[in-house]
């Protein structure tokens, strides 16, 4: 284990030193994140959308039987701001997305594609992993930008549909805009940004470390999709303790 | 085919020094030492699993020798920015193309990455290295659409770009039939006489062997049996190399009759 966290550092660090060659993989980060988009926009909309739908409806009736429905807004909207979207955004690209790195750059490992380009004097970190770090760290806070609007809205449809909360839309956007400041956006948008090039690396990492045939490549996209999982959940903790400890 | 007379115009020099290699505790390379002479043609023959691709994977620098060290034209393999001072390329015993990319994108990788040149002018090189192995008009398919044997001299083509130094090939006449083999042996032969460059030649193919050589090291568990030109090595009185060399099927055993 110390020693994947070890190669994946290296890879960061490597990657990190490639970024002014960035402007000249522009095509391929354009393409990455056209993949990113269409392949999970929909996906992200209908996830955000019935996330924001359950949040009202668990939270709505109780605040209802308090006579405090009129803070669903905000409940719902910090929620979605802060923890919700970039953590069911970031879970969502790491199945859709990382698995389809791991599964791209380890068939290429296994297919000794990587190798030709070493030979002919390629780094691979350059052609493969840093249009896909890039546009992943670019696509992930998009994408989180979306599902809070989505995400908002599907809270504001129960809200307003569910006899048990009985709130008016605009009661309920009001107080979301109340709670909700710029900075706690913020704090979704840098947790997932922060999401995004872990789960780029963790994708890209598996991929390159692939060995064998199709059960390698097989066994590197489960890893890939549980580790950055698994990353995300103890980032997330350690993000959220470090943006309270900035908030005093 | 003729062995060519070397060309010293562009080959490099080749000195594998001691070179072990293990894995799993397994050795594959028991110290090898070899050295290829500028502009040669030579050829590493052996029983499968005798550690001719993994020599020849150190001499190209894909992976790292426990023990010894590879020098090209005196320069260590491993070194930082080896590859920028000589130009080495590989035909793999898969071809290794991209397949996500067209033949044209494929060949021209070498070029467009590097930005060694225009894009009008990569199309057109493109298009001269294709001609020259006979796959004039397949720029836009895809490799999924190549036969082996186009693939193989997809890759031919595409070491050709890089106008290299060394070039290596691993099997290039596996998975193909017997005229293409000896079109693929011609088309080494004629890289050879036209550029001098260094050629490494992976192969257990007898013919392709003694044909293309100028010399020949014979592999066997991991250390070099032979070392020496085609007619020496057909002149062995070693017994593995004889039997390589000579087995044929039994004659007296024929396909059952089938009424």
């Amino acid at each position: 284990m110390f020693q994947s966290i070890g190669e994946m550092i290296v890879l960061g660090w490597r990657t990190f030193a490639a970024l002014p060659q960035t402007l000249r993989q522009r095509r391929k980060v354009a393409e990455q994140l056209f993949e990113i988009g269409n392949a999970s926009l929909f996906m992200a909309c209908l996830l955000s959308l019935f996330i924001g739908g359950v949040l009202a409806l668990q939270s709505g009736p109780r605040l209802a039987e308090r006579g405090i429905s009129g803070l669903l807004g905000g409940l719902v909207g910090l929620s979605m701001a802060e923890e919700l979207a970039p953590v069911m955004m970031s879970i969502l690209i790491a199945g859709r997305i990382g698995s389809a790195m791991a599964a791209e750059i380890g068939s290429m490992r296994v297919y000794q594609e990587i190798d030709a380009l070493r030979t002919m004097n390629i780094d691979p970190v350059h052609y493969l992993v840093l249009p896909r770090m890039v546009a992943i760290t670019l696509g992930l806070p998009l994408l989180v930008v979306f599902s809070m609007l989505v995400g908002w809205t599907g809270g504001a449809l129960v809200a307003v549909f569910n006899r048990d909360i009985g709130i008016t839309a605009a009661d309920y956007f009001s107080n979301l805009r109340m709670s909700v400041e710029g900075v706690d956006i913020f704090k979704g948008l840098f947790k997932s940004l922060v999401f995004g090039v872990m789960v780029g690396l963790v994708s890209c990492h598996q991929g390159l470390q692939t060995l064998g045939g199709p059960r390698g490549i097989g066994r590197s996209v489960t890893k890939a999709v549980v580790n950055s999982i698994v990353m995300i959940l103890i980032l997330d903790y350690c993000l959220t303790r470090f943006l309270l400890f900035l908030d005093r | 085919m003729t062995p060519p007379a070397s060309n010293p115009s562009q080959g490099v020099t080749v000195d594998v020094v001691g070179v072990r290699k293990s894995f799993r505790g397994v050795e594959v390379l028991r110290g090898i030492d070899l050295h290829v002479k500028r502009g040669e043609v030579f050829v590493l023959m052996g029983p499968s699993g005798s550690g001719k691709t993994v020599l020849l994977r150190q001499i190209m620098g894909l992976d790292r020798p426990d023990a010894g060290e590879v020098r090209v034209e005196g320069v260590p393999v491993h070194d930082e920015g080896a590859r920028d001072r000589v130009r080495m390329a590989m035909v793999f015993q898969s071809a290794a193309l991209l397949n996500s990319l067209t033949v044209a994108e494929n060949v021209g990788l070498y070029l467009s990455e590097h930005r060694r040149q225009p894009a009008d002018v990569i199309a057109r090189i493109v298009r001269e290295k294709l001609d020259l192995v006979g796959l004039q008009g397949t720029e836009d398919k895809m490799p999924s659409e190549l036969s082996g044997g186009m693939k193989k001299r997809v890759a031919i083509a595409r070491a050709l770009v890089m106008e290299p130094q060394l070039i290596v090939y691993d099997e290039p006449t596996s998975e193909l039939d017997p005229l293409r083999s000896v079109t693929i042996g011609r088309e080494i032969l004629a890289l050879n006489h036209r550029l001098g460059v260094t050629s490494v030649v992976v192969t257990h193919d007898r013919d392709l062997a003694c044909g293309v050589a100028n010399r020949i090291a014979f592999m066997a568990e991991g250390q070099v049996r032979f070392l020496g030109t085609p007619t020496e090595l057909r002149a062995s009185s070693d017994p593995l190399i004889r039997e390589f060399l000579t087995i044929d099927f039994d004659e007296n055993r024929r396909p059952l009759e089938i009424s």
